[in-house]
């Protein structure tokens, strides 16, 4: 049995939470932020376009 | 009043539907998440075989479910683009594919933490978790295509193929407990009934209830970006509110 065996069934809570809940809810976290951070950009990319035909 | 339905399959018409519809489903998603929890961890009893370890439950069956079925909406969606040449159809299956493909790996991450404790190995090359697996490749293949082709027409197109055929892989995953002898356990929940305690069953529920609105609020969200991205010469998005500021 290894350190991180022991350790899972002696806590068994923690790795659960930890593991499987904190981690997917970073992944949540992340793919918002992605989400968002893409939003942005397309924004930002259509105002330039808006601008530079207005120059035009 | 009759709806004409066929009015929100306009880009324009759908892009103000979505962004109101999307904070409806998070906030919703965000309740569910949190008595969901609650009744997981604090309400359902111990497994008398599996201990506390059994909790993973609560994430791991909605992410599976939520992975095979996002995947399957897609390729309707995908399908419906390449039958129809309608342009949501298309612009909404690009957008289901990487939460689809979040949802299977999360689905694999936690099936390995539970692997862990109750079989002794993180992985094994089970019938059941291969074919989840090969469901996360298709996620990414349909991902990796579609971004490879410049001209977004022929990549939706090319990519609805993918996501057409890769959809046999489903049931495959589905029946796998059935068709193979294989270390993962079978369908807790049948038709026939179930013997889960009703408070794991809540709780898993509503953990089901939860993914589904965080998905689609996502989903919704990832959809305007990409109507933006896809409409930016057309008349209605130069003016709008949020362009024009």
């Amino acid at each position: 049995m290894t350190g991180l065996d022991i350790w899972m069934r002696e806590n068994p809570l923690t790795y659960v939470w930890l593991g499987s809940y904190a981690f997917a809810l970073l992944i949540f976290v992340v793919e918002l932020v992605l989400v968002r951070h893409k939003r942005k950009l397309t924004l930002e990319q259509i105002r330039l376009l808006r601008e530079a035909g207005e120059e035009d | 009043m009759a709806i004409n339905w066929f009015k929100y399959s306009a880009p324009s018409t759908f892009y103000a539907l979505a962004g109101k519809l999307i904070p409806w489903f998070a906030i919703s998603a965000a309740m569910m998440f949190a008595v969901g929890l609650y009744i997981g961890f604090f309400v359902a009893p111990v497994d008398y075989q599996q201990g506390e370890f059994y909790r993973i439950i609560f994430i791991h069956v909605p992410a599976s479910i939520l992975s095979m079925f996002l995947y399957l909406v897609m390729a309707v969606y995908a399908a419906l683009g390449l039958i129809f040449n309608t342009r949501l159809s298309a612009m909404m299956a690009t957008a289901i594919a990487p939460t689809g493909a979040l949802f299977a790996f999360i689905s694999l991450w936690t099936g390995a933490l539970w692997g862990k404790p109750m079989w002794g190995a993180w992985w094994v090359w089970d019938a059941r978790l291969t074919s989840e697996l090969i469901l996360l490749f298709l996620y990414l293949g349909y991902m990796a295509l579609h971004s490879s082709i410049d001209d977004p027409r022929r990549a939706d197109r090319a990519s609805a193929l993918l996501a057409i055929v890769g959809s046999v892989n489903v049931p495959i995953i589905y029946f796998s407990v059935k068709w193979w002898n294989t270390l993962h356990q079978g369908s807790t929940i049948k038709f026939s009934g179930t013997t889960m305690h009703v408070a794991m069953q809540q709780a898993m529920f509503i953990m089901l209830a939860a993914c589904w609105l965080y998905a689609i609020a996502v989903v919704l969200a990832r959809v305007r970006s990409v109507i933006l991205e896809r409409e930016r010469q057309t008349k209605w998005v130069a003016e709008l509110p949020e362009v024009r500021a």
